[in-house]
């Protein structure tokens, strides 16, 4: 097979790369760029793809004997996985830039520009496993708990799975990958990983949001509307948001708040109890099914959050006035849902789909009395 | 010792960005490379690499037209530019210290430019940059506005000689006369024109010049500036004092009479190679014409020239944008192919950005992206082109199907 292998400078794509390498696949390794942003540019950076990375991308490609570019996606990522992400904020929703970008990006602009340039497939670092099953490839999680990426893959279709390779599903440890990047003679093997968002270098979320979005000071009010606090724009909060409020005052019973919903409308940050959070019915839009759509209720476990717990639940398929979307029935309470936060459908290790969360609300209360987590999907 | 130098496998077509050390290059460096000696010291050792250094700065000095005490030797073309374009400055700036601006064609390359910008953010300079039209060549009408108008405050005029991307050999006589009207001294960027079309310093008229060994068939890290002895020229580098106080360093003994060798075979085989490469060059264009018909071809005309002669095209260069299709999907799909050409646009930083040459002529950004130059050189063959034309229509093609799908996608259009 032709296959483009993404490297980012990383270990995990550096081995990845090397294992499609010796696997027996005519290998093309790729650095993306995806930052229009010149403080990315520096060394060290806390995110990914500086110039320092795209260097140590081409080293491993000497190393494995593959070619190399550097090919500039930097616009299409501007205009879907940071767009989304500060539109999404600003409608008080909190977003999962790793998702969109797999989803517009790796696996979709950097796909099809690999299909149409003549590969047949693209190999990522991914912790995650493909398995040839009955009806075609299924996506199941890694065997590395700690590192397991299904979770931000899912959103990928069917149609793309057939189209990916991820060479590091089998194995269980990063420390067996650094071992492999070692044996190798890949300098990159004691690289640290890069973690937060890829886009914002120096680690302040908040910060850059009120680059882009501008500062709009609001009221921070509890559940009665009474003013607690201040904030400089809503959309820098998130459902079940403890730290960083900047509450004057304790409640009066003494517990810690929580944000438990966010009106960018009004620009009003609600604070309350932890109860208020808590949720068992979740409502997704823009579902992705890597089987047949379950019609009926279904016994399955969802993961809501990227390095969360799957918990027990049924799903079914429906449709609402967007398009294919899920209804999930928790078999236990959650708390802290927030729209835009992408939920995943797992049996046992397969992945069975993904939707984007609309709604949580308690089965057990009114929606209409409920606070929290109900921000609509516009 | 006979030693060949030959470019990788396959259709090697960047000449304009790197070109094979000649035989005889090579083997001066090595030669030279195996004696001893600091050509600032004193004694015999010494003396005798002085000796070779001078030998050919005497020899560059004839192969450009100048004398041998006008020619400095750098490290290579960026070094000469910078040299040029903040020495001068500060040089003709402290003779009046109204004299801040700096005025550059549009086209020049970016180790103009950036010097130039550069002393614009942190030496109060103010840039001017010099327009010019589609065929890249410089509008002589907004040179003499600017001059007319600032005379006093301008510290040089920087165009270069021949432009490396789309070819435009540029009217440096006019440029020259226009400027020393007003007492304002000129510096063109040579790198490009040398051994391509008649280059000779004092006929110019010009008052500092660059010149590079590696587009020659000399080493990579040589180079020189040639700058008359009255040009005010301050140093950027400072130390031990050599070529005339302005560029300290101890001399690269065995490059600088590589160097020499190339510059004197570059020059002496001009006219016969330029004729070889113009032909081949015309067999590519043709050629490409006929199987992408939908490429344009950028820069002037290959087969106009001035009323002396001159070619208002380089001859070994060609360059084409191709509709629908961007730079990296063509570059990728010619290197599989083995064919090996340049898209022609800086990268800053990893990112390529669509070349500010195409640009300045008018080229609309989208159609910049699809850009892919042609370079020939000494080692140049027919069967190079031949590999290029059976290569490009099956290269464009899938090229202009993935820039179609970036399209779809609300990316690069």
């Amino acid at each position: 097979m032709r296959v483009l292998a993404a490297m980012s400078g990383g270990v995990d794509s550096a081995v990845a790369a090397a294992l499609a390498v010796e696997a027996g696949h005519d290998v093309v390794g790729v650095h993306m760029a995806l930052s229009r942003n010149r403080d990315q540019f520096r060394t060290g950076s806390r995110g990914c793809c500086s110039i320092e990375d795209a260097g140590d991308a081409r080293r491993a490609a000497d190393v494995l004997g593959i070619p190399y570019y550097v090919w500039d996606l930097s616009e299409t990522f501007e205009e879907t996985v940071v767009a989304d992400f500060l539109s999404e904020y600003s409608a008080g929703r909190t977003p999962n830039p790793c998702v969109r970008c797999n989803e517009h990006i790796k696996f979709t602009a950097l796909l099809d520009k690999a299909t149409a340039l003549g590969f047949d497939a693209v190999a990522t670092g991914h912790y995650a496993r493909i398995e040839d099953g009955p009806d075609g490839p299924e996506l199941h999680r890694s065997p590395n708990d700690a590192k397991d990426q299904s979770y931000v893959l899912a959103v990928m279709g069917p149609e793309r799975l057939a189209r990916s390779v991820f060479p590091l599903g089998r194995f269980a440890t990063k420390d067996e990958v650094r071992a492999e990047a070692e044996r190798r003679g890949l300098s990159v093997s004691a690289k640290p990983d890069s973690y937060d968002i890829c886009f914002v270098a120096d680690g302040d979320t908040r910060g850059f949001l009120r680059d882009r979005l501008g500062e709009k000071p609001g009221e921070v009010v509890d559940t009665d509307g009474t003013v607690v606090g201040e904030h400089r724009g809503a959309f820098a909060y998130t459902i079940g948001q403890r730290k960083g409020l900047g509450l004057g005052r304790p409640a009066p019973d003494g517990r810690p708040r929580y944000v438990v919903d966010v009106d960018t409308e009004s620009n009003t940050v609600v604070v309350g109890p932890s109860e208020l959070l808590s949720v068992d019915r979740i409502d997704a839009s823009s579902a992705v099914w890597l089987v047949a759509a379950p019609q009926e209720w279904t016994d399955v476990t969802v993961q809501v959050r990227a390095h969360g717990r799957a918990v027990p639940a049924q799903v079914r398929a429906v449709s609402d006035g967007g398009g294919p979307a899920m209804e999930v029935r928790l078999g236990e309470h959650l708390r802290g849902i927030a729209s835009g936060q992408s939920i995943v459908v797992y049996r046992g290790t397969r992945v069975l789909g993904q939707g984007t969360v609309s709604g949580a609300h308690r089965a057990d209360v009114p929606v209409a009395a409920q606070v929290g987590a109900t921000a609509a999907h516009a | 010792m006979t030693v060949t130098t030959s470019p990788d496998p396959g259709a090697y077509l960047d000449h304009a960005a790197t070109t094979p050390m000649s035989p005889a290059a090579l083997e001066a460096f090595v030669s030279a490379a195996g004696r001893t000696g600091n050509a600032s010291s004193l004694h015999s050792a010494g003396r005798a690499a002085r000796r070779a250094v001078e030998e050919s700065r005497e020899a560059a000095a004839a192969a450009l037209g100048a004398r041998p005490s006008e020619v400095i030797f750098t490290a290579g073309g960026t070094e000469s530019d910078n040299l040029a374009v903040k020495g001068i400055f500060w040089g003709r700036r402290s003779q009046d210290s109204r004299r801040r601006r700096v005025l550059v064609s549009a086209v020049e390359h970016h180790a103009v430019l950036d010097p130039a910008f550069w002393l614009a953010g942190h030496a109060g300079a103010e840039i001017t940059l010099l327009p010019v039209d589609a065929e890249g060549r410089l509008d002589l009408d907004a040179l003499r506005a600017e001059l007319a108008a600032h005379a006093d405050e301008i510290a040089l005029v920087s165009v270069m000689w021949a432009n490396n991307e789309v070819g435009t050999v540029q009217p440096v006589r006019d440029v020259v006369r226009l400027a020393h009207q007003h007492g304002v001294p000129v510096h063109t960027d040579a790198i490009q024109a040398v051994g391509q079309v008649e280059v000779d310093f004092a006929a110019s008229g010009v008052d500092a010049m660059t010149v590079t060994g590696h587009k020659i068939g000399g080493p990579v890290g040589v180079g020189a500036l040639l700058a008359r002895r009255d040009l005010a020229l301050e140093a950027v580098s400072h130390g031990g004092g050599q070529e005339r106080g302005v560029r300290s360093g101890t001399l690269d003994v065995p490059a600088i009479r590589a160097f020499s060798v190339a510059l004197t075979d570059a020059v002496g085989r001009r006219e016969e190679h330029a004729a070889r490469l113009a032909a081949l060059r015309d067999t590519l264009v043709d050629g490409v014409r006929r199987v992408a018909p939908q490429a344009v071809l950028r820069g002037p005309d290959p087969a106009s020239s001035t009323p002396d002669g001159v070619p208002d095209r380089l001859p070994a260069n060609a360059h084409f944008t191709f509709p629908g299709a961007e730079g990296d999907s063509l570059l990728y799909l010619l290197d599989s192919a083995g064919v090996q050409a340049s898209t022609g646009s800086a990268c800053q930083a990893g990112v390529p950005q669509p070349s500010h040459v195409l640009l300045a002529t008018g080229v609309e950004e989208a159609d910049a992206r699809g850009a892919l130059r042609f370079s020939l050189g000494a080692t140049s063959t027919a069967q190079d082109v031949e590999a290029l034309l059976d290569a490009l229509p099956g290269v464009v093609e899938r090229a202009r199907a993935a820039g179609l799908v970036s399209a779809r996608q609300g990316g690069a259009a």
